[in-house]
């Protein structure tokens, strides 16, 4: 079966500084591959550098190859409007807009030109459901989402970008400062989520992708030291940085 | 040595605040005690609304130059609003950021040339073209308003580029990253997010425009008549002030003062809606 997503030898420059030196993994269609590493290990620059949100950024520059379903995503043809439509991202500071509830998760279809109510509701019950978030919110969906909590905000930018219904997810550390209880309804929306899309999963919790990730990525100061199932980058690994690091003995 | 000069500065800035606050506050009472028994012995209904200005046989109507002030502060922000927000926001979202940078200095330096120079080109340049294309006496109501329009967008455009600015980086990252081009995050994210922003903006300049009188003096054309079109030459609250003060006496006096109390209110009105907009922003965050 061909990856969902192939990135060659992907680095990233910011001034002079190359953040990330040369990675080149794949990842699997219908998987959560978690990516951990300690902070400043590029983690982040990796995963925006999927749905090219890095030029974003002043003095940034990206070298190497990613293709998402064989399309070369900074190739001449690729528009990265259209692949972030594709590919949904929910950053590490959960931000949603400064919109109600509702129009925060209608955003996206909306600008794919849904306009029909009844469809628009409907997406709105299901992504907040998928989010684990309906329920809190549902008597509110009028108010301003940015007056939910921390972990609420988080589970509602999660499913904003559920329903732009993207085949790709990616996941900036999408529990830092959540509850365990959010933390658990996050995991667990991933697991059902898998079955339609593929996720990446950034995180500095360890034990979170060792629970919710199918295989693993280990990175250091901008390096892939090593990808495989989660369960054998856990026990068994072969890096003995990898080691090191899901034993908590680093540094 | 370092807490007792600590608290010399104190003590000498709490003076100069002081000193501030109650020249203001001399300037109002003033303004109000040579007005105000004025507008209580005519009335404000009769002052306001009654378009008969004759000073000498005791007729003090001003609505002749309330209607002119409305119409040029309008005509100025109609000019001004759209190109002072359009430009800040093609500034600060799309220009490259050193134009920015070096854009907003030179703006704001704009609002530093005497208003004499803004009346002077008015006369020369514009007032002749608009005899010319549309008729009337070019010196107008209209041409008051498109030089105002230009004088108040350094203050509209300033304050908006810091609205704008104000706005997380993160609202637009995440409208981007839900597939909005660039043009649709600044427009439905962003320029709602600064929206109180680019209203009191607007309002201030509003506010400058209002209160401008030079220009308008050299550019508005003066008539104490209604303006029955923007073309017609009109005089402004402010403009009448100026032009009558050097040799008015008694009732006549007083009645400029009451002129004045009704531009110290409707400026206040104004800043109070700015700065309550502003602290809307402030609250929502
Ligand atoms: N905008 C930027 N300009 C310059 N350098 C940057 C920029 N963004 C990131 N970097 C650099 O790139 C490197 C990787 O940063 P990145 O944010 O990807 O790390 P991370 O693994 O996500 O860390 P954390 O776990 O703390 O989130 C860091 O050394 C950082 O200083
Ligand atoms: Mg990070």
């Amino acid at each position: 079966m061909t990856p969902k997503v192939e990135v060659r030898d992907l680095r990233v420059f910011f001034g002079g500084e190359e953040a990330l030196r040369g990675v080149s993994l794949d990842i699997a269609a219908n998987r959560i591959l978690g990516v951990i590493g300690p902070a400043g290990s590029a983690k982040t620059t990796f995963l925006r550098a999927l749905d090219r949100m890095n030029e974003l950024k002043a003095g940034c520059r990206t070298a190497g190859r990613v293709l998402v379903d064989g399309e070369d995503v900074y190739g001449p043809a690729c528009d990265p409007v259209a692949l972030r439509k594709r590919v949904g991202m929910v950053f590490a500071m959960p931000v949603p807009l400064p919109l109600s509830i509702y129009e925060n998760v209608v955003y996206g279809p909306r600008l794919n030109g849904v306009r029909n109510k009844a469809e628009l509701d409907g997406l709105v019950e299901e992504c907040l459901r998928a989010a684990f978030l309906w329920d809190e919110v549902k008597d509110r969906l009028g108010g301003s989402g940015l007056k939910l909590s921390g972990g609420q905000q988080q589970r509602l930018c999660l499913a904003r970008t559920l329903a732009m219904r993207p085949e790709l997810i990616l996941l900036d550390e999408p529990c830092s400062g959540l509850d365990p209880i959010s933390t658990a309804r996050i995991e667990e929306a991933l697991s059902l989520l898998k079955e339609r899309h593929t996720i990446v999963l950034v995180t500095n919790n360890t034990k979170q992708a060792a629970r919710a990730s199918d295989e693993t990525a280990f990175f250091l100061m901008g390096e892939l030291v090593e990808m495989g199932p989660t369960g054998r980058i856990f026990t068994n690994p072969s890096d003995k940085r990898t080691e090191d690091y899901v034993t908590g003995r680093f540094g | 040595m370092k807490a007792s000069s600590d608290a010399f500065v104190r003590r000498l800035l709490l003076a100069v605040a002081c000193t501030t606050v109650l020249c203001l506050l001399v300037i109002a009472a003033f303004i109000f005690k040579e007005g105000l028994p004025f507008l209580l012995k005519v009335g404000p209904g009769n002052f306001l609304f009654s378009s008969d200005w004759r000073p000498d046989s005791g007729h003090y109507g001003i609505l002749p130059m309330l209607v002119s002030s409305l119409y040029v502060t309008f005509g100025a922000l109609l000019v001004g609003a759209p190109l002072g927000i359009a430009g800040a926001i093609f500034l600060s979202e799309f220009g490259p950021p050193a134009l920015a940078r070096v854009a907003k200095p030179a703006i704001e330096l704009l609002a530093g040339i005497p208003s004499v120079v803004f009346g002077f080109i008015g006369v020369m340049v514009l007032a002749p073209i608009i005899r010319g294309a549309a008729g009337g006496p070019g010196l107008s109501i209209l041409a008051a308003s498109l030089v105002l329009g230009v004088m108040i967008l350094p203050t509209i455009m300033s304050i908006s580029i810091d609205a704008l600015a104000a706005v997380p980086q993160s609202y637009r990252e995440g409208a981007l990253a839900l597939g909005a081009t660039k043009w649709q995050a600044v427009r439905m994210v962003v320029v709602k997010a600064a929206g109180s922003g680019l209203l009191a903006g607007t309002i201030l300049g509003m506010g400058r425009a209002v209160g401008e009188t030079m220009a308008v003096i050299m550019v508005a054309g003066n008539a104490v008549r209604m303006p029955r079109s923007v073309l017609d030459s009109g005089r402004t609250l402010t403009a009448n002030i100026a032009l009558e003060m050097g040799y008015a006496t008694g009732m006549h006096r007083q009645a400029l003062f009451a002129t004045g109390i009704v531009l110290f209110v409707f400026i206040m009105i104004l800043n109070g809606l700015a700065s309550s907009a502003l602290k809307r922003r402030a609250g929502k965050r």
